[in-house]
């Protein structure tokens, strides 16, 4: 048929009513976003240029928010339970109902026993206030989900260098030309990554990544290490090992800026063995080698040793450096030693060295800019070693990962590559070394708020969180010798502890945005079981459950009293300083998310919610002295509460002007002020002061400006860990706080001052012959978690998760396309449907994390693909170790910070029957849905 | 039949970048989100919430695993949408002239007013790049957010379609491919684009920068690399603490 004349288009239609900008919550990566309006509905959400974080880009999750905002399976009203646990019956109740429940548990506790609440959030990024209720209550119990999260990355972190990965730093993606990426599950810190990604491709810089599974950043990576599961730690010793044996190290650096030079005791009989020597002021030593005379390390003008022995009282004492000259030149560590247990070749570690040493310091850049240090010494340039690295939960979920991660900071400390140009940047408050922060406390008085913050870092073994008697003190037995630098707690016991009543029953279990009875938790089938489980009156062992999140979870069901939350849509919330801040390496910033929709529920935001709970119980800070509410809800909170004189949740327009930055008055108006400004608030770094910030005078001298510090508290890295050593001390029977027997021998193995690699325990405990094989999940860029899956969307992505196996075992069983695998641990066995994928460690599966779905949950129909085919490898993980045999049941987690050991699973693989169902095994029985079902199918915006 | 313009003024495309695409989605979803309130009817999604649920996207990811000898096995991940075809051979099909490409700028285009739904557009594309709707029952393609890169309603910078404004990685470029010194002329020249399957004469507009060569062979003797290895100073007289103290000296 002939041409048609072309149609005239509309090409510049009106695209929206208002933008109103806010911050994404469709993970923890917190980015900026402008949701555009139309006709009183969400019409397009779409990056904000203007934003630190994502500079206008958006991942598939923050693009999906719409369908997570309008998604079937939001709660609708507060519901107390009226069928048995687990089944999802429910009766819908008023806010005062709700709030009477609660009161009527939590009132008589505080005024008896506080601690019998156990109050852990999960993905919470309101910790600042959760910790601060969970304090004015008066209950040791509290954390957020660090312990089962990478609390070994962030505790390795601080202690080695006073900052980690993440939140507390970040390559510096403009200047960086070599780029080593190890374990990096690939949602979090998502668009950063990628923008750094695209930044360091851009400029032809080279990318490395270490990980058993080619996916995701891996796939673009330029050289991929498909390592062995757990050996990362023993990969980068070796490198450690070679660069040192090469004299590849950053002298100068490693003299001025860390604890290099510290004498350290070298009489094993000693009960200071392995102590720094320390002058009358108790600042460490360090030989001068001008004199050849031992002084205070922070005396200005002196070159200090890295060599030498000093004798005091007898005793031997030598610098640090020479220690780690002693362990990590020794064969013990030499590439061809540790090749096969890596699954990486001894000349590929040791090109990988070669090629770290030659850009550190064959590449070197400077910038013309002169700064001054701590000591005052001028420096006329800034000196970069353009070496970056990046790791996260693989090699942190591990029984060896707090070390690992120690090794990985050692790493690029002796590159000096650390807070310079071209390397690894802190992102303010970081850095913060560990004097900066709190101990952790436990000083309970019914009636009364805990004598301080729960959570902290331990300096020795007397600030462990151990009763008189020796019991723990909290309910997760975190700071105690099992996990003496457990730093942010362990979420994932205080179940089983608190069904098993060791060390103590509780009474209430409240819990946040934590999917317990399904992904949150190992050994689910068993977590399940504690959670419904009743004793010999009836009663359920833990009495009352109370549960809130915005969505129809699994852990819904399981909850006595829900108290729904509103969606990241309709809230206030601040990413503040106090907590998880979104700063940058050159500027910090804090932001808000606002309700740029009104609910049209009866829903209010958790921390609302948990302030009104708060001002009824009467807790301090949250009433005025005639007993009245102190805040009305969260936002009244956000801009009227000061944590310190001066100094509240959000740092930027303080003031009654509106004008002050960091310290200041409160202002009326600050959240219109940063409603205003785009959502957030950011002041960039001076120039001069953004690198080497902790030794260098003007950033310190700006970080107490800002009231990130009262004082400048400049300090050097920590590559040998005093703590550490002090509770290997103890294991080794010096001291007062001395261990119990069982632990001692785990102690002083695990407790090494200097990084080490060990086995992880399961392939210890298990025989290889039996479980050859490795077994991981991976979280995908294009979900988060569990949430994905009610998010009409994503679940188009990911609707189900087979297991990957990789073409060796693929061969070697037979399997054939479609074909179904049975997995088995030594704690469980799944039957689940595979795939072939070749470019993945030759003995390791992985799936994706959290797709699987209970049958009723997130208003999903029952036949879901997530519900059917989909599956956890959960199942599989126990949350103890298995029997060694010694009438002792061990954890499954890091020995120093009691981090859950995810990564350490080893599991045996056969060819299975596809079940006659289609279901995966375990199936669970059907929930029922206490939101309904959601529509069959959608047209989103035909309306506008 | 319907005819294609003799020539288009402006050949306006997409360069996407395989070396530095993540597979992370964005693109999908943004365009998802964008066309399903904007240009022509929703993209539905049939059993949303359901068994096996199917809705219509402009542009999916895929990924592929590609293995040679004396390599690791690597993963590619691959966006796909229209490649806006010099030589479309789903608009020549079509029967109504519904399916047509622009001739001011070479977008291809379904005037959804007159597509019956006969899907025989979409047997013609050889990249699989069209779907039909199963709820409005028109034919579905990437319009290069015809409706965002002319729109005066939006900031300049915008005016591009929403998968390259979205993506994380900058792994995708928008411009110009009648202009030989437009940013997507230039990249593509200079990293050596490659068109789809140039044997199907359809002429796509798009280019696929292809991924640069991995360096982890596993044959250690063919890669090109950085530095020799490292060399020990143990040989030095004093072993590593004579060296130690020797370069200690010298700062």
């Amino acid at each position: 048929m002939p041409p048609l004349d072309q149609p005239k288009l509309d090409t510049s239609p009106e695209m929206s009513d208002e933008i109103r900008k806010t911050t994404c919550y469709m993970c923890a990566c917190r980015c900026g976003i402008n949701v555009h309006m139309k006709n009183g509905k969400v019409k397009y959400i779409e990056g904000n240029r203007d934003h630190p974080v994502n500079q206008g880009v958006l991942c598939a999750k923050g693009s999906a928010g719409i369908m997570q905002h309008y998604a079937p399976s939001r709660l609708k009203a507060p519901m107390k339970r009226v069928g048995e646990r687990g089944s999802g019956e429910f009766e819908e109740i008023s806010w005062d109902e709700a709030f009477d429940i609660a009161e009527g548990w939590l009132r008589p506790i505080r005024e008896s026993s506080p601690e019998k609440l156990a109050f852990f959030t999960g993905r919470d990024q309101s910790q600042s206030l959760t910790s601060w209720w969970a304090q004015a209550f008066g209950t040791p119990n509290y954390a957020a989900h660090g312990g089962f999260c990478s609390v070994n990355m962030a505790a390795a972190g601080i202690y080695t260098m006073g900052g980690s990965f993440w939140e507390f730093g970040a390559p510096d993606w403009d200047r960086s030309k070599l780029f080593m990426i190890f374990g990096v599950a690939e949602d979090h810190d998502s668009n950063p990554i990628k923008i750094g990604l695209g930044k360091l491709k851009a400029n032809g810089a080279k990318i490395i990544g270490v990980n058993p599974v080619r996916s995701g950043y891996n796939a673009i990576a330029d050289e991929w290490v498909g390592i062995t599961p757990g050996t990362d730690g023993l990969f980068i010793l070796a490198m450690i090992h070679e660069l040192m044996k090469a004299g590849k190290v950053d002298l100068d650096y490693l003299i001025r800026y860390t604890n290099a030079p510290f004498l350290v005791n070298g009489d094993e009989k000693s009960p200071e063995h392995g102590l720094f020597l320390r002058d009358a002021d108790d600042k460490p030593l360090v030989l001068d080698r001008a004199t050849g005379k031992p002084v205070a390390f922070d005396t200005p003008g002196i070159k200090a040793d890295l060599a030498g022995n000093h004798r005091a009282a007898g005793i031997t004492h030598r610098p640090v450096f020479q220690l780690m000259a002693d362990k990590y030149l020794s064969d013990e560590y030499a590439p061809e030693k540790v090749a096969d247990q890596c699954g990486i070749s001894a000349d590929t570690i040791k090109r990988i060295a070669a090629e770290l040493a030659h850009v550190a310091f064959e590449e070197e850049i400077t910038i013309d800019q002169p700064w001054t240090d701590w000591k005052g010494e001028k420096h006329a340039q800034m000196i970069g070693r353009p070496v970056a690295f990046h790791a996260m939960r693989g090699i942190s979920a591990h029984s060896n990962g707090f070390q690992t991660c120690r090794a990985l900071h050692i790493l690029q400390i002796l590159l000096g590559s650390v807070e310079c140009p071209g390397g690894f940047r802190f992102k303010p408050p970081y850095p913060k070394p560990v004097e900066a922060h709190p101990k952790p406390h436990m000083g309970v008085n019914p009636g009364k708020a805990l004598n301080g913050p729960h959570l902290g870092f331990v300096r020795g073994p007397e600030d462990l969180l151990l009763k008189e008697d020796g019991s723990p003190a909290r309910i997760d037995k975190a700071f105690t010798w099992d996990n003496p630098m457990s730093s942010h707690g362990l979420m994932h016991m205080v179940i089983s502890n608190a069904h098993a009543g060791d060390p103590y029953k509780i009474d209430t279990l409240f819990m946040y945005m934590a999917n317990m009875a399904w992904n949150s938790s190992m050994n689910t089938k068993g977590v399940m079981d504690m959670l419904t489980d009743k004793d010999e009156n009836g009663d359920y062992v833990i009495p009352h459950i109370i549960y809130s999140d915005s969505y129809s979870s699994e852990m819904v069901a399981f909850s006595d009293l829900i108290l729904p939350d509103t969606t990241y849509l309709e809230r206030h919330d601040c990413i503040s300083l106090l907590d998880r801040p979104i700063c940058e390496a050159d500027a910090i910033a804090d932001s808000i998310r606002w309700p740029v929709v009104e609910p049209d529920r009866d829903v209010r935001g958790f921390q609302t919610a948990l302030i009104q709970l708060g001002s009824r119980l009467g807790l301090p800070g949250m009433v005025n002295e005639d007993g009245s509410a102190k805040y009305q809800d969260y936002a009244d909170y956000i801009q009227n509460h000061e944590r310190r004189p001066g100094v509240g949740p959000l740092a930027g327009f303080r003031g009654k002007d509106g004008k002050d930055k960091g310290r200041g008055e409160p202002n009326p108006n600050q959240i219109d002020a940063y409603i205003e400004n785009g959502g957030f608030w950011i002041e960039h770094i001076p120039e001069g002061a953004n690198f080497f910030k902790p030794w260098n005078k003007d950033y310190q001298d700006w970080a107490v400006s800002r009231g990130i510090y009262d004082a400048p508290q400049p300090y050097v890295f920590s590559l040998y860990v005093e703590p550490i050593q002090k509770f290997r001390l103890a294991a080794q029977g010096h001291g007062d706080h001395q261990p119990p027997d069982h632990l001692r021998a785990q102690i002083e193995a695990a407790m090494d001052p200097l990084p080490i690699w060990y086995a992880p325990f399961e392939g210890t405990l298990i025989d290889e012959q039996e479980f050859p094989y490795h077994a991981l999940t991976q979280r995908p860029m294009a979900m988060y978690h569990s949430w994905g899956s009610q998010n009409a969307w994503l679940r188009q992505i990911h609707g189900a998760n087979p297991m990957f196996v990789p073409g060796e075992i693929w061969d070697e069983k037979g399997l054939a396309e479609g074909d179904w695998v049975k997995l088995t641990s030594a704690h469980g066995t799944i039957t689940v449907p595979a795939v072939r994928m070749d470019a993945l460690n030759g003995k390791t599966m992985w799936t994706w994390n959290a797709i699987g779905k209970r049958a009723g949950a997130w208003a999903l129909e029952e036949d879901a693909s997530e519900a059917k085919r989909g599956f956890l490898l959960n199942y599989l993980i126990s949350e103890l170790l298995p029997e060694k045999g010694d009438g002792q049941r061990w954890a499954n987690s890091d020995p120093i910070t009691g981090q859950a050991a995810w990564f350490d699973l080893r599991v045996k693989l056969e060819k299975a029957d596809r079940p006659a169902d289609g279901n995966s095994k375990p199936h669970m029985q059907a929930q029922k849905s206490p939101v309904g079902r959601g529509p069959k199918n959608l047209t989103y915006g035909d309306k506008f | 039949m319907t005819t294609l313009p003799k020539s288009t003024t402006r050949k306006l495309g997409l360069v996407i970048d395989l070396d530095t695409c993540v597979g992370c989605h964005a693109c999908v979803i943004s365009c998802k989100e964008w066309n399903t309130s904007n240009y022509g009817v929703p993209l539905s999604d049939i059993n949303a919430y359901g068994a096996e649920p199917s809705g219509t996207f402009l542009n999916r990811v895929h990924t592929y695993e590609a293995k040679s000898t004396g390599c690791n096995a690597q993963t590619v991940h691959f966006p796909k949408s229209c490649l806006h075809c010099e030589d479309a051979p789903c608009v020549t099909v079509c029967p109504t002239g519904a399916s047509y490409k622009r001739q001011e700028d070479g977008i291809v285009l379904v005037n959804e007013d007159r597509c019956i739904g006969c899907s025989l557009c979409a047997w013609a594309c050889p990249y699989g790049a069209r779907e039909m709707d199963a709820v409005a029952g028109v034919m579905k393609k990437c319009t290069l957010c015809v409706d965002r890169i002319y729109n005066e309603n939006i900031p300049e910078e915008d005016r591009i379609p929403a998968c390259v404004r979205t993506c994380p990685a900058g792994a995708r470029h928008f411009g110009d491919f009648a202009d030989p010194e437009s940013e997507v002329s230039i990249l593509s020249a200079a990293r050596g684009g490659i068109a789809l399957m140039p044997e199907q004469d359809t002429k796509p507009v798009n280019r696929y920068l292809p991924p640069r060569p991995k360096t982890d062979v596993t044959d250690e003797s063919k890669i090109d690399i950085l530095a020799p290895f490292l060399a020990p100073i143990a040989t030095e007289t004093g072993g590593f603490l004579g060296w130690l103290d020797k370069a200690l000296e010298k700062i």
